[in-house]
C-alpha cells in the first residue's frame, strides 16, 4: 500500500493546463496504459462509444480493441475475469457504467477481490481498479443516481477513492492503477465537465492524505466528493457573514487520513461532514466518529452530518432536489453551529 | 460470432384471413398509440420540457401489442428501460404515463419513478425497470405466486437482446422450467446493446440458450404483429395449461438512438440500416397494407384512426404539462409500507 508521507512529484510543474475531470480520468489512464503493458480496461460500450458519459472517448483508436474491450452487459462475469486475471499478472480497469450496479457485482469484490491477499497468507495480489459513479440530480431516478460508495468502503482489503477535482483525479487513478490492491474509484457524473488545473507534467497523489481545499479558522467542513463543490460555495456563503470556514477533501475512504481530519477539527473546533451517500449508518457517520474520537477535547459544539436524505431517489425534479445536501442548507447548518443562526 | 441473419422486406406469407377483424384494428390503434406517444416524448426531450432521458420504443410496437392483446387485463408483464410500449400496449392511459414522464403528481407513480420505472397494479404491470435483466426475477416470481395461489395467470417477462448478458436469467429459466411456471421470456431483439452490435456480445445461437433449460423456444417476426399475436397466444395458453414456460426472440429494430440524446449514431450503425427499417419493415405500414389488401378496412379510415390517436396524445400532454408536480412533502412518503 502506498505510504500516506509520500509527497507529489511533479516533473513540469509550470506547464499547467485547465482539464475537464474527465479528460483527466482519460489522461491517467492513457499515460498508465503506455507505461504498462498489462494495463487493460473493460466494460460495456467503453471503444467505439467511450462510455455514455464518453469519458473514454478515443482510447480504443490508440490502444485498439484488446487493451479496450467491450463487453456484454455482464457486471459480475466482468468483475470475476478482472479478479482471475489481476491475480496473474495484468492490471484490469472494470468499467461498471453507474454506481448503482455494484449490487450486481459484490460478491466479486467483497468475497473475492477484496480476501484473496489475506486468504492467501499474502502470496497472491489483486491490482484491480474498478471504475464507476455516483450523484444524483440527473433525473435518472432511484436505479441510478445512488451514492454507495460506503458499501465496498466496509469491506477490508478493499481501497476506496473519491476524486473532486480533475487534479485530483488524474494523480489519484494513476495511485490506484500502480496499487497492488483492488480500488474501487467513484466519479461524480455531475462532475465530468468540471474544469481545474492540472500540471502537464507526470505525477501522483498517495492513497490516504486528505486535500485541504480551503483553509480557514472558525470551522472545519469535511467534504467528499460532489459535495466539495457544495462545501468550498458554503465556505464563500459563510465568508459574507465573517465565518472562516476550512474545506478538508479526504479523497480516499480508505486508507483515511485521520489525522488531517482530527488536525483540522482541533484547530476550528467544530466541524460538519458532508457526503452524498445515505446518511445512515453512512460515509457521515464514520468520518464524524473519527473526529469526535480524535477531537474531543478541542470541540466546541457536536460534530454533525449531512448525507443524502434516507430515500430512494426520486425521479420528480422537485422532489428529488430535497435529496442532496445544499450550499444553503450546508451554510444554515454551519451557522447555527458557530452560534449565528 | 452469433448468426446476423439478413432482414427481408415485408411481411411473410400468413395464411389466415382475419378471424376477428376488430382485434387487427386494435391492434392498430395501439401500435399508432405507442408510436404518436414516443414522438410527443421526443419532443418533449428536444423542447427541453422533460426531466432527464427517455428511451424509445418506436419501431419495435409490434412485440409490446402482438404479446399484450394475448395477455388477459389480470395476467402480468414485466418491462425494462425502454418501456413505454409495454406499458400502453398493457392498458396504461396516455395522460397518466406523459404525467409521470414529466414528474407530475397525476402520473403512475406520483411522479417517483419517471420514465423508466412505469408501475401499474390495474392494468397487471409489475414495473419497468432501469436494470438491464433487472425485471427477470421479479416475473419469474410472479409466475411462481400465481401458480402457488391456484390463478391461472400468466406473465410475460419483457427484456432486450442486451439482457441476455445478465447470469440472474439464466438462473430463473432453471427454476421456470424446472417448476413448469406459468412464464413467457420475450426478448426484444432490436440488433444492439445500447451502442454496441449484439453479435460482438452474444455467443452462439440466442435461443439455444433457453432450450438448454428445456424451454420451449421459438423465433418470430417482430415487425409482424399477426405473427407475434400468433406466438403469443400459443405460449399463453401453454402456460395456463400448466405446460410451463416460453422463450420467444423477437427480432426487432428501435428507429431512435439508444435514448433521446443519442443523436450520432454512425459510428454504430449505418444511416442506410435505419432507413431500410424504417421503410421496408415499418410494422404500422406492414400492418396496414395487410388490412387494406385483405379489405378489412381502406386508407382513409386508418389516416383517420391516426388522425383521432393523434388528438388523444396532443390532448394527454395538455394534461400532463398543466398538472402540479407533487408537493415536496411527498419525498419521504413510501419509503415503507
Ligand atoms: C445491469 C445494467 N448494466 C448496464 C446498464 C446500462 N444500460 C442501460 S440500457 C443498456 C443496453 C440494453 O440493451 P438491450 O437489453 O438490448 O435493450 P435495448 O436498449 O436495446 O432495448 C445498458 C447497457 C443497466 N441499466 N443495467
Ligand atoms: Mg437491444
Amino acid at each position: 500500500m502506498s505510504t500516506p508521507s509520500a509527497t507529489l512529484s511533479q516533473t513540469d510543474a509550470h506547464a499547467v493546463r485547465e482539464i475537464t475531470l474527465a479528460q483527466a480520468v482519460r489522461e491517467a489512464l492513457a499515460e498508465e496504459m503506455r507505461r504498462d503493458p498489462t494495463v487493460f480496461i473493460i466494460g460495456e460500450d467503453v471503444a467505439e462509444a467511450g462510455t455514455p458519459f464518453k469519458v473514454l472517448s478515443g482510447l480504443v483508436e490508440e490502444f485498439g480493441p484488446t487493451r479496450i474491450i467491450d463487453s456484454p452487459i455482464s457486471e459480475p462475469g466482468i468483475t470475476g475475469l478482472g479478479v482471475g486475471a489481476a491475480m496473474t499478472g495484468m492490471r484490469p480497469v472494470i468499467d461498471i457504467m453507474f454506481g448503482d450496479f455494484i449490487g450486481l457485482i459484490m460478491d466479486q469484490l467483497a468475497n473475492q477481490a477484496a480476501k484473496v491477499h489475506y486468504m492467501s497468507g499474502g502470496k497472491l495480489n489483486v491490482p484491480m481498479v474498478v471504475r464507476t459513479t455516483l450523484g444524483a440530480t440527473r433525473r435518472s431516478a432511484a436505479q441510478h443516481s445512488q451514492s454507495l460508495h460506503a458499501w465496498v468502503s466496509h469491506i477490508p482489503g478493499l481501497q476506496v477513492v473519491l476524486p473532486s477535482t480533475p487534479y485530483d483525479a488524474k494523480g489519484l487513478y494513476k495511485t490506484a492503477i500502480r496499487d497492488n490492491n483492488p480500488v474501487i474509484v467513484f466519479e461524480d457524473k455531475m462532475m465530468y465537465q468540471l474544469k481545474g488545473s492540472v500540471p502537464e507534467g507526470e505525477y501522483t497523489i498517495p492513497f490516504g492524505v486528505a486535500g485541504i481545499k480551503r483553509q480557514g479558522t472558525d470551522i472545519t467542513i469535511v467534504a467528499t466528493s460532489s459535495m466539495v463543490q457544495v462545501a468550498l460555495t458554503a465556505a464563500e456563503n459563510l465568508e459574507q457573514i465573517g465565518i472562516s470556514a476550512e474545506v478538508v477533501d479526504p479523497r480516499t475512504m480508505f486508507p483515511l487520513d485521520k489525522a488531517t481530519l482530527i488536525e483540522s477539527a482541533k484547530k476550528t473546533s467544530r466541524a460538519i461532514v458532508v457526503d452524498e451517500g445515505y446518511e445512515r449508518y453512512g460515509v457521515t457517520a464514520e468520518l464524524a466518529a473519527v473526529i469526535a474520537e480524535g477531537a474531543f477535547y478541542y470541540l466546541d459544539a457536536p460534530v454533525k452530518r449531512m448525507g443524502a436524505m434516507d430515500v430512494p431517489v426520486p425521479f420528480s425534479p422537485v422532489l428529488e432536489d430535497q435529496t442532496v445536501p445544499t450550499p444553503a442548507a450546508l451554510t444554515e447548518l454551519a451557522k447555527t453551529l458557530c452560534g449565528r443562526a | 460470432m452469433a448468426n446476423t441473419k439478413t432482414p427481408q422486406p415485408g411481411l411473410a406469407k400468413r395464411e389466415s384471413a382475419p378471424a376477428d377483424p376488430d382485434l387487427w384494428i386494435r391492434m392498430y390503434q395501439q401500435m399508432v398509440q405507442i408510436r404518436l406517444f414516443e414522438e410527443q416524448v421526443n419532443d418533449l426531450y428536444k423542447t427541453a420540457r422533460m426531466p432527464g432521458l427517455a428511451h424509445l420504443y418506436s419501431g419495435e410496437e409490434a412485440v409490446a401489442v402482438g404479446v399484450c392483446n394475448a395477455l388477459r387485463r389480470d395476467d402480468y408483464i414485466t418491462s425494462t428501460h425502454r418501456g413505454h410500449g409495454h406499458c400502453l400496449a398493457k392498458g396504461a392511459s396516455l395522460d397518466r404515463m406523459f404525467a409521470e414522464l414529466l414528474g407530475k403528481a397525476p402520473g403512475y407513480c406520483r411522479g417517483k419513478g419517471g420514465s423508466m420505472h412505469i408501475a401499474d397494479q390495474d392494468t397487471g404491470n409489475l414495473g419497468a425497470n432501469a436494470i438491464v435483466g433487472g425485471s427477470a426475477g421479479i416475473a419469474t416470481g410472479a409466475a411462481m405466486s400465481a401458480k402457488m395461489r391456484g390463478a391461472d395467470q400468466v406473465t410475460v417477462c419483457f427484456f432486450g437482446d442486451g439482457a441476455l448478458g445478465q447470469g440472474v436469467l439464466y438462473e430463473v429459466m432453471n427454476m421456470a422450467s424446472l417448476w413448469k411456471l406459468p412464464v413467457i421470456y420475450v426478448c426484444e431483439n432490436n440488433l444492439y446493446n445500447e451502442y454496441t452490435h449484439y453479435t460482438e456480445t452474444t455467443a452462439g445461437e440466442l435461443t439455444a440458450r433457453a432450450k438448454a433449460f428445456g424451454i420451449h423456444a421459438e423465433t418470430v417476426d417482430g415487425q409482424d404483429v399477426r405473427g407475434v399475436y400468433e406466438e403469443a397466444r400459443q405460449a399463453v395458453n401453454r402456460a395456463r395449461q400448466g405446460e410451463g414456460p416460453t422463450f420467444l426472440l423477437c427480432d426487432t429494430y428501435r428507429y431512435y438512438g439508444h435514448h433521446v440524446g443519442d443523436i450520432q449514431r454512425t459510428y454504430y450503425r449505418a444511416k442506410e440500416e435505419e432507413d431500410f427499417w424504417r421503410t421496408e419493415r415499418d410494422p404500422i405500414k406492414l400492418l396496414a397494407g395487410w388490412l387494406v389488401e385483405q379489405q378489412v378496412s381502406d386508407t382513409v379510415t386508418l389516416d383517420q384512426m391516426m388522425a383521432d390517436v393523434r388528438a388523444e396524445v396532443a390532448a394527454a400532454v395538455e394534461f400532463a404539462l398543466a398538472a402540479p408536480f407533487p408537493d415536496v412533502s411527498e419525498v419521504d412518503q413510501h419509503v415503507y409500507a
